[in-house]
């Protein structure tokens, strides 16, 4: 019995998943389609990427500063107690912000600040048949809704990503200087001798694709979302979770990727 | 003219619609009653094609729009359509202004410097003026309504759908929504369907009332003749609501 019950409800999520796979899909298929069908709704798009990159700002700056401070610490007081000195504090605060943390902190920010922002009003349309009054009054809610939020997705988390890195190298540089006293000259030095354009492109080309995968999911869990104000926070919270672990687990495969390419 | 034949519409586990038929001449009021949750909004939301019947015909002034599967043909037969959504479904972003001109700027060749115009007109034909600037958590229930209702109206549609226009609303409220219904077949000729499970307002309205039970309309009759209908189904539905009130 008990485990008839178990494979049921395996069976059941698998199912589920696949339905949702296969729903997303078609979702990107019709953001495509329209995205050369029909105008861009430049207002909405702009409107959009300022409200993302403007709700993001401030917890970038904090998450990455912070980040970037801890990171020369613990670096310092490693290499410190290893080598008796503080080694290359600035190429390991500059590499880590850069290639890695710049692009996947700022994309965990974007998908609990605006990706729960974005659901949570898709969500609202979908249960109050806004969307349904879209199609009524002559516009696809692809192209009302998701292109814009789409585009501004891509277009913000480069940006703030960019940002990011440069408040992390600072806040390092804090620290290096103040408490390992490094000299500032040294911490530059470090990294402008070490770090590559291909180091740089590394973890710039990664956040297209989170920014990608942000907007599916926020999109996607706002457009299936049922059963009213109830249904909004529930899919508000499975966008976010589901968004941030998959920054995790699409950062590994795509670095793989990039590695491979020699980038 | 609508023209329904054979409409049916079934949702996992649940056949809304079995082979409904009907026929919506212009000019009519054509009210559909039943309980809640018995299948009247599926009914209009087929005719619109928000929901895609599952087999059967919807002939609007010739064409059947059933079958049509192409986005943009969809968006062109929706044009002669203008529909009242239950809660309003106003734009929760958009002001008023915005909200009612939407429809301007996707189904009309109207300039943009004129939807100004038309929206104030529209807004007047509803008893509103000065709320161009709010947005819609600004308005009360009643006011919601009638934007939407402006909205609906805004480009002109041959046929307005109602989706339960006076649920919801205080008396006052209602009775105001239900003039409107009235006053707008008057102003601008429109052909109505008005789906409500509110038995006085369609007696009211219609010119023809259609009772939705178990799937199919059980009878489709002039106010007066449907009020003296014997059957089971229609006389519980008429004595029950009579109670309530």
């Amino acid at each position: 019995m008990n485990s008839f019950y178990i494979a049921e409800r395996t069976g059941k999520k698998i199912l589920k998943t696949a339905n949702s796979l296969g729903e997303s899909a078609l979702m990107i298929k019709s953001v495509f389609f329209w995205l050369f069908k029909s105008k861009i709704e430049v207002v909405e798009m702009t409107r959009q990427a300022v409200k993302i990159g403007i709700d993001s700002l401030s917890v970038t700056a904090l998450t990455s500063f912070f980040t970037g401070m801890v990171l020369s610490l613990q670096s310092g007081n490693t290499s410190k107690n290893i080598f008796n000195e503080p080694l290359y504090i600035g190429s390991i605060v500059a590499f880590s912000m850069v290639k890695e943390l710049g692009p996947v902190l700022t994309s965990i920010v974007v998908s609990g600040r605006a990706g729960a922002v974005v659901t949570a009003e898709i969500g609202t349309m979908k249960v109050t048949e806004q969307i349904d009054a879209l199609y009524t009054l002559g516009t696809n809610p692809t192209r009302y809704l998701l292109i814009p939020r789409y585009a501004a997705f891509m277009l913000s988390l480069p940006i703030l990503t960019l940002f990011a890195d440069f408040i992390g190298i600072i806040g390092g540089f804090i620290v290096s200087t103040v408490k390992l006293q490094i000299p500032a000259s040294v911490y530059w030095d470090d990294i402008f001798s070490y770090m590559k354009v291909h180091d740089f492109t590394h973890g710039f080309l990664k956040t297209f694709v989170f920014a990608f995968m942000i907007a599916t999911v926020s999109c996607y869990k706002g457009l299936s979302t049922k059963g009213g104000a109830e249904g909004v926070g529930k899919a508000t919270t499975e966008a976010v979770v589901i968004s941030m672990v998959l920054v995790l687990v699409i950062d590994y495969f795509v670095s793989a990727l990039l590695v491979m390419m020699g980038i | 003219m609508i023209i329904v034949e054979n409409l049916s519409k079934k949702f996992p586990g649940k056949q809304v619609l079995k082979n409904v038929s009907c026929k919506i001449e212009d000019g009519d009021i054509f009210s559909v009653i039943g309980p809640s949750g018995i299948g009247k909004s599926t009914f209009i939301k087929c005719m619109i094609r928000l929901l895609k019947p599952d087999s059967g015909r919807i002939e609007v002034d010739g064409a059947n729009i059933a079958d049509i599967e192409d986005e943009f043909e969809l968006a062109k037969a929706r044009r002669s359509f203008g529909y009242l959504f239950q809660e309003g479904a106003l734009f929760d972003s958009l002001t008023v202004m915005e909200n009612v001109s939407f429809g301007l700027k996707y189904l009309t060749d109207i300039p943009a410097f004129k939807h100004s115009a038309v929206v104030s007109e529209k807004l007047a034909l509803v008893g509103l003026n000065n709320v161009e600037n709010l947005k819609p958590a600004e308005l009360s229930v009643g006011m919601k309504k009638r934007v939407a209702l402006a909205r609906a109206v805004a480009t002109g549609p041959k046929y307005v759908l109602y989706d339960e226009p006076t649920t919801g609303l205080d008396p006052v409220t209602g009775e105001m929504v239900t003039e409107l219904i009235l006053d707008m077949k008057k102003k601008t000729g429109v052909t109505s369907v008005v789906v409500t499970h509110d038995v006085k307002l369609a007696l009211r309205i219609s010119t023809r009332v259609a009772m939705l039970y178990d799937g199919e309309f059980t009878a489709v009759e002039p106010p007066e003749k449907f009020q003296r209908l014997m059957n089971p189904e229609i006389r519980e539905f008429i004595e029950i609501s009579s109670r309530q009130r």
